[in-house]
């Protein structure tokens, strides 16, 4: 019997498949990390190159680099693609390659179901945009061009494209369901001895907290998804009123999903925030217990407060009062957790990486959005701000200041402890002060434009929107400039090139992950250690 | 934080490199992509379908062959089988989300969308004939019959109900190890399944042919076939997740104390026959 | 058409000046929340550049190790941003918030006028029932300034062939719908924006101060021509408006009475109508665009799904991979009926007889189809109950 438990599930190096098989086949949590990073980091490089098409498209009016058809198609899919492409695959790659570091555990809690959960993602992205190649081959008319939110009966009237997206979402959702039941798997059953929930990373605690969101969220989506498709073509009338339905439902469901959505990308990278400033402040987490109870209040309220997005689809007027103050409570957790950052930084002994230049940045940038976010939650207001630029400003300033800026911290944080070699420093900072500047430049004139009346989804506007239109279109080229320099950096520490990191790597870093080489061994904890 | 290695002898099962979840995940790709075709009239995506669920079933077998054999080979123990459980709850959970957002669905269609459109201003409406009523085909819908909750839908609550309690008493029966017993009551619960199925086909038929209910009843029509829908394709799915075990349990697999695959099926079908209970309820019967 | 020089110059950086009650609501509670979220951020961001100065290692301070509030002025100090937040969301921007809502949600008292707004793609529809005047409001900054690819119009793309007119100085309801998919009825200066959704109603009111010309656009993507749906006010004074009104009565009436015309008329009439209804989707050459909008030149092919070529197919408008020339009284049922289930919208709702039958006129004589046909007014008519 032991003979067979090496057998099969002792397997070492030499009889592991190699090349491309290793990767499509392996269980090994840190295998798995290192795909959905790399799948994240190819799918932000392919969101940006939209979001440049986009940038161009708008430098001056009446400009015809593309069709207001292929326009729709470019932002539906620059949204899609970061935000579930992008992003969600980002922040899911931190966590398989560091929760069970983190928390002493010998891997994910369900190896095989964690490389299905990856390997449903590249297929999710080939289904969404493959309509672009159809469309050469003379097969329907390009990808889905409704916006990322698909409102019915525009999604209802599309072409194919719509239907790929569909069932893009379906293979996206299975993936997280799949990916968030490991986590909290994994956190409920394999911490080591001693690592009681009140002493898991910051971290940890984020990503319990996202994947209880995405259980409790993902499947309407997939509900809604399922019903647009019948709408489509089975001759339901969920979305239509000549049934006895309502457009409006969509925007529920989908709301009921996309405002948790958004505090799913955001989880993540708080928690990534709160493992990097102890570290260069060489102070504890301020207000541990309060941040856990934040998490805990913001993803109770998030269930509670999708209609905020929904002020001007005529709303009565007691849903418009209880959508708005219920929004303006998320604010209270919030700002806690913003505390706590700032008091951890209080009386600290500072040094300035990279990792915490981006998480300073990242405290600055979604202080904007989010204190924006506050401003959009008044009713009256939001019919002036809604569908704008200003909207489109907020939910950059909340989406790449918040989230984007967290995951690139991170990135730097720990691609020295992933690879055992450190990016360049200055590079680095270079990085991010273009990134600073270029994302400025490019978001705050947004609000401007919002507010003089410019609205979103427009390939073409009236003269008096091009100058600041300018602006914001050469302030998006630097900032995807700066870009390369990320990708240069992670390309160079891959590669071997660089000062060889230390275990600690970061003189001010703690955690059971700064205890393991670097980079660590394939398999971590075969004997769990014990937390004192 | 402290950390000493050692100390603990717990090994945790972490299994072989596998092909079969990434070759899963492109089958379904397969599926996706040909059903997306054929939904808009290309022929020829049926065939990319037909590809991708072939190479479905034969991912899932071999898949779930290599856990049966992991299983059987005593590579999971105590602290395997608490991942197994919790996996499972957490996804029923998911399931659960996912049935309550139907019933959402109809209550917001019944109670919020259908008197909303009856009660728009007469002068302006589209629809200023259109009376608050369920159920209804919306304004422009044709008129239709509704199943009569007391008959086959009341016959197939009884069905249910009894098939959670056989599979009850098949568990009873496992854990005492008194396999004869365990497999009567087993195919027991599969069959008062399959006659759930047959029964549930039979209605879908007769409001198809008899009562004019199709999907394209407005509103009720649509309610009504999804969650009923939704519902028969997972009493589908635990019949033949029972069936497998089933055969397992022929085979001798499993013991008193070792059988996750069992109750795993069992929590499903015991989550199904509760949500039918609430079908009842809320779509035949209220 | 339009009164030129009326253009709101306004800075690109403020909201367009407020002419409304609602609007300026709008912009006193912009101007409090921007202030006070800008003195939030100046504190936060004071806060951190302090610590971030005063913290340095470099100036050899050492940490300190305090996790979490101790003594109770540490809590006071802790609790109170937490306190003034509250106080700020439920009492400084809550209270004016409530208000506004209320106000917003008051359609009908006192409302003197009552309109009816229809979205469709990729135009609004305006009807006044009281008074019986109706018509659709179209973009028209031609498609010859939208190719330069350097526009000089001030009113670019803001422009429209008939705006809508309204009194100053009386409220007016606005009820809203739409015949396709959501639209939004956005006009900055009076501060309302509320999505038309399809076969719903919704409401909103304006009451506007000053005399003047108004504009906005459509907020809710509608599809490929969800930019060029602008939306004009042109606000009279009362007197005015009366005029105006004895005007539209007289025009509809004699537009009404048109049974037959000339083919140079309807030609020519057909060719404005297509321009501005028509040319969008099938294209100002009438070769539509691939996949999307078939061609209404004959004999050219279209490659679409199944799933729209089928609908055309049973209407005799497709064979074999091309498009080919239906019947006169299929074309008239398509064009007023649309086609259900595709874009192709029901145009009996917009047209009148007179243009229904001038476009089909048209398109059966332009493009290279030579079919000769003449569709008089009176026969639509006719058609219409079908
Ligand atoms: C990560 C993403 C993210 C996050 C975290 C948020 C956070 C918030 N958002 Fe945002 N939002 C989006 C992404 C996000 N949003 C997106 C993508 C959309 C548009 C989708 C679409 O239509 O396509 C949107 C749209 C949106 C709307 C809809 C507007 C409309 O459509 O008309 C509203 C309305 O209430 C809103 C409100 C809020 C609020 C109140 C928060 C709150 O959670 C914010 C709370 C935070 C604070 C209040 C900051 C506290 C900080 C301090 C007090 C000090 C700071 C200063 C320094 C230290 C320097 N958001
Ligand atoms: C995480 C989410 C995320 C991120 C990171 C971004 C990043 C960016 N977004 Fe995105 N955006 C959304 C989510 C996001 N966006 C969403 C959800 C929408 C709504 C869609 C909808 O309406 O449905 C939207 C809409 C949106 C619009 C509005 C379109 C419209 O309404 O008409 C604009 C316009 O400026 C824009 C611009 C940008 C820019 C310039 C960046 C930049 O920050 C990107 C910078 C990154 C790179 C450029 C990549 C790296 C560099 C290279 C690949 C090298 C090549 C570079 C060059 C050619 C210079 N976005
Ligand atoms: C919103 C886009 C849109 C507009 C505006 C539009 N159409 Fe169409 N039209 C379509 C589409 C899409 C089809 C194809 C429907 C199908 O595939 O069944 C179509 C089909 C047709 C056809 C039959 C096929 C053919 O090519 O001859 C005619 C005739 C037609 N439209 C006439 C008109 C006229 C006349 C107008 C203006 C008064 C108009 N359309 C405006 C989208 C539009
Ligand atoms: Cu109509 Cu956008
Ligand atoms: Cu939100």
């Amino acid at each position: 019997m032991s003979s067979a438990i090496t057998d099969l599930g002792h397997h070492h190096a030499h009889d592991e498949p190699k090349g491309l098989a290793r990767w499509l086949t392996t269980t090994n949590h840190k295998d798995i990390g290192i795909l959905y990073m790399l799948f994240g980091l190819t799918m932000f490089l392919l969101g940006g190159v939209f979001a440049e098409l986009i940038r161009v498209q708008l430098i001056h009016p009446a400009n015809h680099l593309v069709t207001p058809e292929v326009y729709n198609q470019i932002i539906t899919l620059h949204g899609l693609v970061m935000v579930f492409g992008a992003l969600m695959p980002v922040t899911a790659g931190f966590a398989n390659y560091l929760i069970p570091m983190m928390i002493g555990a010998p891997d994910m809690a369900l190896p095989r179901l964690n490389n299905w959960g990856f390997w449903l993602l590249p297929p999710a992205a080939i289904v969404l945009v493959l309509p672009f190649i159809l469309k050469l081959f003379g097969i329907g008319n390009g990808p889905v061009d409704t916006g990322w939110t698909m409102y019915a009966p525009l999604s209802v009237q599309g072409g194919l494209g719509v239907d790929f997206a569909i069932f893009a979402i379906f293979l996206l959702g299975a993936s997280s369901l799949m990916a968030s039941i490991n986590i909290v798997v994994t956190i409920f059953n394999l911490r080591a001895p001693g690592m009681a929930l009140m002493k898991m990373p910051l971290f940890v605690w984020s990503w319990l907290m996202t994947s209880f969101l995405l259980i409790a969220v993902f499947p309407a989506l997939i509900a809604g998804s399922a019903m647009l498709l019948a709408d489509r073509h089975f001759g339901t009338h969920f979305f239509s009123a000549a049934g006895g339905g309502d457009p409006v439902l969509w925007e529920h469901l989908f709301w009921f999903f996309g405002h948790p959505e958004v505090y799913i990308l955001l989880f993540p990278t708080a928690g990534i925030l709160s493992q990097i400033l102890p570290t260069f402040a060489r102070k504890p987490i301020f207000g541990y217990r309060a941040q856990v109870y934040s998490y805990w209040a913001i993803a109770a309220l998030s269930v509670v407060v999708w209609a905020h997005h929904m002020f001007t689809s005529g709303m009565p007027v007691a849903g418009q009062l209880y959508f708005m103050y219920s929004t303006m409570l998320i604010s209270v957790p919030l700002a806690i957790l913003f505390f706590c950052w700032l008091a951890t930084i209080w009386k600290g002994s500072l040094t300035f990486e990279t990792p915490m230049l981006f998480a300073l940045g990242y405290i600055v940038l979604f202080g904007i959005g989010g204190l924006t976010g506050l401003v959009l939650a008044d009713a009256v207001a939001d019919q002036q701000y809604h569908n704008s630029f200003f909207l489109v400003a907020h939910f950059h300033y909340a989406l790449f200041g918040g989230p984007i800026m967290g995951v690139i911290a991170g990135v730097y944080y720990w691609l020295p402890k992933i690879t055992g070699r450190m990016y360049s420093e200055r590079l680095g900072k270079l990085h991010f002060w273009l990134t600073m500047i270029g994302f400025n430049i490019t978001f705050m004139s947004q609000f401007f434009l919002g507010v003089a009346g410019m609205p979103r989804r427009i390939p073409d506007y009236a003269l008096q929107f091009a100058p600041l239109n300018l602006v914001s279109s050469l302030g998006a080229f630097l900032l995807g400039a700066a870009q390369l320099i990320l990708v240069y950096n992670i390309a160079r520490a891959w590669a071997g090139y660089g000062q060889p990191a230390t275990s600690q790597v970061w003189e001010g870093a703690h955690g059971l992950e700064f205890t393991l080489p670097s980079p660590p061994p394939h398999h971590t904890f075969d004997e769990q250690p014990v937390i004192a | 934080m402290s950390a000493n290695t050692a100390a603990t002898t717990r090994r945790y099962f972490v299994p072989k490199p596998s092909p079969y979840p990434a070759l899963l995940s492109f089958a379904i790709m397969l599926l996706a992509i040909g059903l997306a075709l054929r939904v808009n009239g290309y022929p020829a995506g049926q065939w990319i379908a037909w590809v991708g669920l072939a190479s479905i079933v034969f991912a899932l077998v071999r898949w779930l062959g290599n856990v049966i054999g992991e299983s059987e080979g005593g590579f999971y123990h105590k602290w395997e089988d608490r991942s197994f459980r919790l996996g499972m709850i957490w996804f029923i959970i998911s399931e659960v989300v996912l049935f309550a957002t139907l019933f959402g669905v109809l209550f917001y269609e019944r109670n919020v969308s259908v008197p909303w459109l009856a009660s728009l201003d007469t002068h302006f409406t589209p629809w200023p004939h259109f009376a608050d009523a369920w159920p209804t085909a919306g304004p422009l819908g044709k008129s239709f019959a509704t199943v009569n909750p007391w008959r086959i839908p009341a016959l197939n609550t009884l069905l249910l109900l009894s098939s959670g309690a056989t599979v009850t008493r098949a568990h009873h029966w496992l854990k005492h190890d008194r396999r004869g017993a365990l497999i009567f009551w087993l195919a027991a619960t599969i069959l008062l399944g399959v006659i759930f199925l047959v029964l549930q086909a039979n209605e879908f038929y007769e409001a198809y042919t008899e009562l004019g209910l199709t999907l394209g009843s407005g509103v009720y029509g649509a309610t009504f076939f999804a969650l009923t829908g939704l519902h028969g394709f997972h009493v589908t799915v635990g019949v033949v997740m029972l069936t497998a075990i089933l055969v397992r349990i022929v085979r001798g697999h499993f013991d008193p104390s070792h059988h996750f695959a069992f109750e795993a099926v069992s929590w499903y079908w015991h989550f199904v026959d509760v949500v039918w209970m609430l079908l009842f309820v809320f779509v035949y019967w209220l | 058409m339009l009164i030129s020089g009326a253009a709101q110059a306004h800075n690109p950086f403020e909201f367009q000046t407020p002419v409304t009650p609602i609007a300026r609501e709008t912009l006193y509670v912009h101007d409090l929340f921007l202030t006070i979220i800008a003195v939030l951020f100046s504190i936060g961001f004071g806060f951190l550049i302090f610590s971030l100065i005063r913290y340095r290692r470099g100036r050899g301070h050492a940490p300190a190790t305090f996790t979490a509030p101790r003594t109770p002025l540490q809590w006071a100090l802790s609790a109170l941003p937490i306190l003034t937040l509250i106080f700020i969301d439920y009492v400084v921007m809550g209270i004016p918030a409530y208000h506004a809502v209320l106000s917003l949600a008051n359609t009908r008292d006192d409302a003197g006028l009552v309109i009816k707004v229809t979205g469709s793609q990729w135009r609004w529809h305006y009807e006044y029932p009281d008074q019986g005047i109706s018509f659709v409001s179209n973009l028209s900054t031609p498609a010859s300034e939208r190719d330069s690819g350097a526009p000089t119009d001030p009113n670019y793309l803001l422009e429209v062939d008939k705006p809508l007119v309204l009194p100053v100085g009386e409220k007016v309801r606005v009820l809203l719908t739409s015949t396709d998919v959501i639209h939004a009825w956005w006009i900055p200066s009076f501060g309302i924006k509320q999505d038309a959704v399809p076969g719903f109603l919704r409401e909103t009111w304006v009451k506007i101060d000053k005399p003047g010309i108004y504009r906005g656009q459509c907020a809710e993507l509608c599809g490929v021509g969800h930019a060029y749906m602008p939306i004009v006010v042109e606000a009279k004074s009362q007197d005015d408006f009366k005029r105006w009104v004895a005007d539209a009565q007289t025009s509809a009436a004699q537009a009404a009475a048109v049974t037959t015309l000339s083919k140079e008329d309807l030609l020519k009439r057909g060719q404005q109508t297509y321009t501005t209804y028509c040319a969008l989707c099938h294209q100002p050459t009438g070769l539509g665009l691939p996949g999307t909008f078939p061609p209404i030149a004959t004999g050219k092919p279209f490659a679409a799904p199944p799933a729209m070529t089928d609908l055309l197919a049973q209407r005799g408008f497709f064979k074999d991979g091309k498009i080919v020339e239906g019947s006169v009284d299929r074309h008239i049922q398509i064009v007023l009926k649309g086609i259900p289930g595709t874009p192709m919208p029901a145009f009996d709702g917009q047209l009148s007889d007179a243009d229904i039958a001038g476009v089909i006129t048209f398109e059966r004589n332009s493009f290279g189809n030579q079919t000769g046909d003449v569709v008089q007014p009176s026969t639509v008519k006719a058609a219409r109950g079908k």
